[in-house]
Order: C-alpha cells, then structure tokens, then sequence
C-alpha cells in the first residue's frame, strides 16, 4: 500500500495551491458571494486550460484518465481558500453520471464541452419529498413520438442558476419510490418550458428552484439506460459525497490553521491566548478530527471507484459521517475560540463554519451515512 | 490500496497457517473472547517464533520477516481476525528495537534472540511513585561500584508483568548533579537478582496486571548498560516513536467492536436480537467508523514509515484517539450486555462465555488513557510541537 502521491499529482496539488494563493483568496469569495452568479465564468475557462476539469474523467470520456483521487486533490486545494468555482457541482456531482453512463456522442456533446470550461452542468434531483433518495422521484417523461416531455418540479440544483445543462432525473415507469424507473435526461437551461429560479445557500453559494413544464427532449438526450438511473444517481452522489468530504478536508485544515494563528496573535491576560493549556488541548481535539477527516476523505477517494459497491459506500459513509460529525467539531471550536469576531461577518471563520456545514448536508447527512455503513453486509461480516 | 494476487496469497497462506499452528485450548478461548492468561500469550509467542513471524518489523538479520508493508497489515489483520493473543509489547516492541538501535553487538547477541524467541520476558521500569508524566525527575540511583558496574537503590512502580519477567529495562539516575534529563542512564536488569522485590497490584479490573518494583543494592554489571553513561533519555525518547503505531490498539478495538456484536447477536430483547435494532446498529457504527478512519492513519503512518520518511503529523494522533475508541468499545459492550454487565468474575454459566471478562476489561480498559504518556501529556506535546503554540 502506497499513499505517496506520483508526480502527476503532486505537480497538480502545487498548481491549484498557488492558483488559490494567487488568484483566488478567501476575499475573492467574500466578494463575488454578492453577485449574481457567484463565480466567474472565465475563472472556469482558465480551470479548463489548466486541465483540471476532466482530470478524473476517463480518457475515452476526453478527460485525463488521472483517477477520483486527483479530482479529490483539486477539490481539497479549492476547499482551503472556499474558490466559489463549481467543481464539486459540476465536474463531480453532475459530470459523473454523464461520464459513466453517457454514450460517446453524448460525452463530445455536454462533457467535452465543461472539461474545456466553456459550459457549466448541473444536477437536478433533489424534490421536495425525496430527501436523500435517489428514487423517490415525481418528476415524469412521458414519450412524446420519438421525444420525450418532462414535466415536474427540482429543487436545490447546485449551481443550476449558471449551468448551460441540467442533468435531470424523471420518471419513465415504476411509482413514486421506485428504483427501476427513473432515467436522467440532458435538458438544456435555456429551452422552452424549463424556468430556472436562482435561490441563496446559506454558505454564499447558489442553487435553483427548476420547473419543467413539459420540456421536450429527443431520444438522445437519455442517458443510460431507460429506468436505470437510480444506480447511475447513486454512484454520482457518492462520488460528489467522496468529493465533499475532499473539499470539507481542505477547508478544516484551513479552519484550524487560522484559529491556531489566532491563538497566537490574541493576548489576554496579559498573554497569548494559546499559552491557556484549556484552549491548547481543545486545539489538539481539534487536530485530531481535522486528521481523521483527511485520512477517512483520502480512502474514500480511493474507494470511490471500486467496482465492489459495497466497499465504495462503505469508505464514503464512514469518510462523510466523519465529515459531519468531527469536521463539526473542529468549525464550532474554531468559532469559539475566535471569540466575538468570530461571529460576525467581517471575519473569515464564520465563511468556514458555513460552508462546512451545508457539505455537512448535502450528499447524505450524518444519520443518513451511520444508518447506511450500518446496513451494508460489511457490518455483519464475522458476526 | 488493492491487493495484487501475490499479497491474495499471502493471506490465505497467513490464515491457514494460523489455523492449523493455534492449539486447541487457545482456539477455544478466541471462539468466545476469553482473557489469555500470561502463559496462553507466551505459549503462541514461540510458536510464532518457531516459523519466524514473531518479529516481523524486525531487521532481517535480527529475525524480522522482510516483509512489505501490505503484508504486514494482512498478517495483524489475521491475527486480530482469527482473534489470536496479541503478544508482550515489552520485549518485542520496545527494548528490542531500542537495542537494535543503539546496543553494542554484544548486548544485540545476548539479548535479542532469546526475546524473539519468547525465552526470556520483559519489563519496562520507567514509573516511579514521584516521577509519572514528570519522568524525567526520576531518582532510582544507580551508583558506580569498584568494578565499574552499577548498584542500584531505590523503586519503581505500575511495572506491568514484572511478576512474571526474566528482565527488566530501567532508568535510573548515573548523575545527581545536573540538568535532570541529562543525568539518566538506560540499563538491563536482571529480575532475578539479589535485592530485586517485586509486589503485584491488584487493578480495578480485579487482575494483577502491574507491580511496585524494589531495588535494595541490586548489582548490575557495567555491560548492562546501554549505549553512553547519562543518555539514557534520549535513547527512552527514541523508544517513543516505536510505541506510536503499537498503542493505537486497533486491532484490540476492532476485536472488541465484533465481539460486541456477537453478544448483541445473542441477546434477545423482546424477541429479537439487539443486533438487529437499527438504533443499535447505529451506535455500534458510529464508533466502527471512528475506528476505521483511524485505521487509515496507522496504514499512512506504516507506509511512510517503510518509504524511510519521517512519521507525518498525523501519527501524533493515535495513542490520544486510540485509546478512546478503546474505551467507547468496551462502553459498547457493557451495555449491550445490560444487567449480565454486574457479573464480576463468576463461575461459568452465569453469564456467556464470552461476556466472562468484559465488566474485568471495562475497568481495567481506563489506564489506556493513562500509560504510555497520559492523554493530558500527549495534547501537551502536540499542542507544542505539532501545532507551534507557546509554552
Ligand atoms: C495499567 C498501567 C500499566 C502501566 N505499566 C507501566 C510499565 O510497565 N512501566 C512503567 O514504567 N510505567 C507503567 N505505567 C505508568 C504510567 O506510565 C504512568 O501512570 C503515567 O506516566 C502517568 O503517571 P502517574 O500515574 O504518576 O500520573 P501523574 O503524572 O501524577 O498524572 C495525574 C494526572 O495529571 C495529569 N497531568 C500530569 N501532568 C500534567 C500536565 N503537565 N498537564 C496536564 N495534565 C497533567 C495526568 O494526565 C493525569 O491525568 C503503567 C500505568 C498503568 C495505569
């Protein structure tokens, strides 16, 4: 077993580092979470050049064939510095599904495209009743001739407000909470019938509200096979939760780097705070999660890929729980030991807390993953 | 991190051995988690020592195996799988690898054979009643004879196994008059020397397991002593990174973790197993998935390790989390257990073979946070040297 990164990824790590050093600090964030997109479009043309946005995908898909864990890389590097790009929307949540299941014109025609960052995709299947399954679909698509119509409503689509495509879930058969059934359709955002509503994350980033109304695709806009999307989804919402706990490895790192400035700098009493052994060893119960975090991220982003699916969700489980949870600990504590300027907004730390926390969420939250490693044949093995 | 056909090999070769070489009456203690009693442990350290596994780690030309990482992890995880018992770490794990690094050839040829062999135990005398996390302010005096050799006066304590140890490795103080951690010498003593007392403890888990240790002018031959007189400190600080890995206790919470599964298996609760509970489950999860993130920072820290890189930062972190996944699986498995969580010590049959010793381990487990540098004193020495914070 070897976990020294190669070349190829060690010069990746070091270009997206001092990209964020550079070009894209934490105020590059702060300022752009006000505008309308909440990113720049240019920026995610540059991130295309560089090679970045199809690292992982494999090569008969265009990308560079370098594996998960190099997207992972990219997305612990972006996570430092909160870049607002959406990668792990985009490439990840979205881009997944699209190359796994998409056929080779489809890949030229909606993945060729976002690796080069001339577009942006995203993923539309979150409803209001499904929560964290990916079967519990309402949405339909009714055949229309050779087309099909899609007509239903989505929720929280990570960055839909700026993608070029939507990657969407519908019904073709089976009810509501059905696993066979449910297909995914490449929808254009800007075709009739599909009206896109831009809503504010709590964290500073965008999502959408979509509604189809009978939007009509033909028959090469379904990806994968007709009603085998719940697996594809699956594995896409693995992936963006592998890709999640990356990002959330990251951005803790950066957490308790700051809070551990912050101690000391910060006198009181006439000394540095972090001379105070309470607040010391709270800084290590710190340390200590913000390690377990990069150690459960890293197998997960090994793991991801395994053909095995219960091996794959196992190490996503217990790396997202581990997010959740530790990664909780680590964001509260920082803010306490910030003090008062730790909750206000004029400070940066407030920025980690809020952006852990909807990671936190997304993907399958804390009860969600305990309750799933919990069910996997694994659980029992040797019992 | 997938295993190539040579490494699938290895491990069904690691098992079945495992299978026919474990006698009987040890085969029937690990079916139901039963507490290996000191002879049990020594019985299948020379067992592993007749096929030359007993070190692995080792150097080659000390009796190590060679092996490559991967293969040692699937050689423990076997071992913890097949729930075989776990071996003395005293010998084996600390003084063996202190005098691989800095005995003479002598010493290397006197003593580490017969450790490998399992023919002469160890135990550590560090502890004093006035020196613990202060170790460094020890006074076992250790004064020069006529021959050069050494007298030794004073005591030790909480010396696990000295009861049943052939030797002992010891700090003592060579010179009074300077900066304390300057004035210490790391020695060999022989238990069964004139002037040696030893007096066992009884735990909170209701087992012997340490001991106070007299010394009243015990002789200790100047060829006892390792490497230079007055560096025993430093040779004792290098020994701390060989404990890193080894008390993180994985694989001890990993067994603990299946067989708190195996009595929830068998315990009904209106009707049905607990096992099946999903609330239950969860529980039992929460702290297997702790565990198995921890496991991946013991497989980073080897594997930097055996790449000859220096352990990262991330190696601080086993002991202090080690230990209290150790804990939270023995919680786990008394309340599991429910009202047979009382049973101390009975005779068979009142509770399950299995849960026999848990409530003993449950008590005995709190010293994990304790030993090998106190949980408080590991925050300490990340706090300083890991995270850079003042004094
Ligand atoms: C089961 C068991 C087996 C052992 N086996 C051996 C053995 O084989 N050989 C051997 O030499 N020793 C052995 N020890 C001894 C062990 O190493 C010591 O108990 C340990 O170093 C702590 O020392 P102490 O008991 O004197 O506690 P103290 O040092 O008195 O500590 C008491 C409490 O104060 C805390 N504390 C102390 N200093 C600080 C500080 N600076 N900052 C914050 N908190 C602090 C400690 O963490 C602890 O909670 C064993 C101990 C146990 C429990």
């Amino acid at each position: 077993m070897d976990f020294e990164l190669s070349a190829d990824e060690k010069l990746l790590v070091e270009t997206v580092q001092s990209f964020t050093k550079k070009d894209s600090p934490v105020e590059r964030f702060r300022r752009l979470r006000g505008t309308e997109l909440g990113w720049e479009r240019a920026t995610w043309k540059q991130m295309g050049e560089l090679g970045w946005l199809g690292v992982s995908f494999p090569e008969s898909a265009g990308g560079a064939g370098l594996g998960f864990v190099a997207a992972g890389l990219v997305l612990e590097q972006l996570g430092a510095t909160l870049v607002p790009e959406p990668f792990l929307s985009s490439v990840v949540l979205a881009g997944t599904p699209l190359a796994a299941a998409g056929t080779p014109e489809q890949h030229e025609r909606f993945l060729a495209p976002l690796i080069a960052g001339d577009t942006a995709l995203a993923l539309a299947h979150v409803e209001a009743q499904s929560r964290h399954d990916s079967a519990s679909v309402s949405t339909r698509a009714t055949r229309a001739g050779a087309a099909w119509r899609l007509t239903g409503r989505k929720r929280w689509v990570l960055d839909g407000h700026g993608a070029d495509h939507l990657l969407v879930s519908a019904r073709t058969g089976g009810s509501e909470r059905e696993r066979d059934g449910v297909s995914l359709f490449v929808v254009d955002a800007a075709q009739p019938g599909v009206r896109l509503e831009r809503v504010d994350c709590m964290d500073g980033h965008k999502a959408a509200l979509v509604e189809l109304d009978g939007v009509e695709v033909d028959a090469t806009r379904l990806v994968g096979p007709e009603g085998g999307g719940a697996a594809i989804l699956d594995l896409a919402l693995d992936h963006a939760a592998a890709g999640a706990c990356a990002e959330g490895a990251g951005l803790l790192a950066r957490a308790l780097d700051m809070t551990r400035e912050y101690l000391m700098q910060r006198k009181q009493f006439g000394a540095a705070i972090g001379s105070f052994q309470a607040l010391q060893h709270r800084a290590v119960d710190m340390f200590v999660e913000v390690e377990l975090c990069k150690s459960a991220a890293l197998l997960a982003m090994i793991k991801v890929s395994d053909p095995s699916g219960a091996e794959r969700m196992r190490a996503v489980s217990a790396a997202k729980a581990q997010l959740a949870r530790g990664g909780a600990f680590v964001v509260r504590q920082a803010t306490q030991l910030h003090g008062g300027i730790g909750v206000t907004d004029e400070h940066d730390i407030g920025l980690y807390f809020k952006r852990h926390q909807v990671l936190a969420a997304l993907f399958g939250d804390f009860e969600h993953h305990v309750a799933r490693y919990a069910s996997l044949p694994s659980f029992d093995a040797h019992v | 991190m997938s295993y190539s056909p040579e490494h699938v090999a290895f491990r069904e070769e690691v098992r079945e051995w495992i299978q026919a070489a474990m006698p009987e009456h040890l085969r029937a203690k690990a079916e139901v988690d039963a507490a290996f009693a000191h002879a049990d442990v020594m019985e299948w350290h020379r067992i592993l020592a007749a096929k030359g596994w007993a070190a692995p780690h080792w150097p080659v030309e000390h009796g190590g195996t060679g092996w490559d990482t991967t293969r040692r992890f699937i050689f423990n995880e076997e071992l913890e799988l097949a729930g075989a018992p776990p071996l003395s770490p005293f010998g084996l794990n600390m003084v063996g690898p202190l005098l691989i690094q800095f005995a003479n050839d002598w010493q290397k040829q006197r003593f580490l054979p017969k450790i490998l062999a399992g023919e002469e135990v160890w135990c550590q005398g560090y502890s004093e009643p006035n020196a613990g996390s202060d170790l460094a302010s020890l006074q076992l005096r250790a004064d020069t004879a006529a021959d050069g050799g050494f007298v030794l006066n004073g005591q030790k304590t909480w010396t696990t196994y000295a009861q049943y140890a052939h030797w002992i490795f010891l700090l003592a103080r060579t010179d009074p008059n300077v900066k304390k951690q300057q004035g210490i010498s790391f020695l060999l003593c022989d238990m069964r020397t004139p002037g040696v007392t030893v007096k066992p403890f009884l735990t909170t888990g209701g087992t012997p397991a340490f001991c106070e240790t007299w010394f009243e002018n015990v002789s200790v031959p100047r060829e006892n002593l390792v490497g230079e007189l007055n560096q025993g400190w430093t040779y004792a600080k290098a020994l701390l990174g060989h404990e890193r890995t080894l008390v993180s206790g994985v694989g001890i919470s990993a067994r603990t973790l299946l067989r708190t599964k195996r009595i929830a298996r068998d315990k009904l609760v209106d009707g049905r197993p607990l096992l099946e509970d999903p609330t239950f489950r969860a529980k039992i999860a929460r702290v297997e998935i702790e565990l198995e993130a921890l496991r991946m920072v013991v497989y980073r820290t080897v594997a930097a390790a055996q790449l000859g890189h220096a352990p990262g930062a991330e190696s601080s972190i086993l002991k202090l989390r080690g230990t209290e996944i150790q804990q939270a699986c023995f919680d786990l498995a008394m309340e599991v257990m429910g009202h047979d969580s009382l049973s101390w010590f009975n005779r068979d049959g009142v509770v399950s073979a299995r849960e026999q010793s848990v409530a003993s381990s449950f008590n005995y487990i709190r010293a994990a946070t304790i030993y090998a540098g106190s949980n408080e004193i590991q925050k300490n020495i990340i706090a300083k040297y890991i995270l850079g914070l003042p004094g």
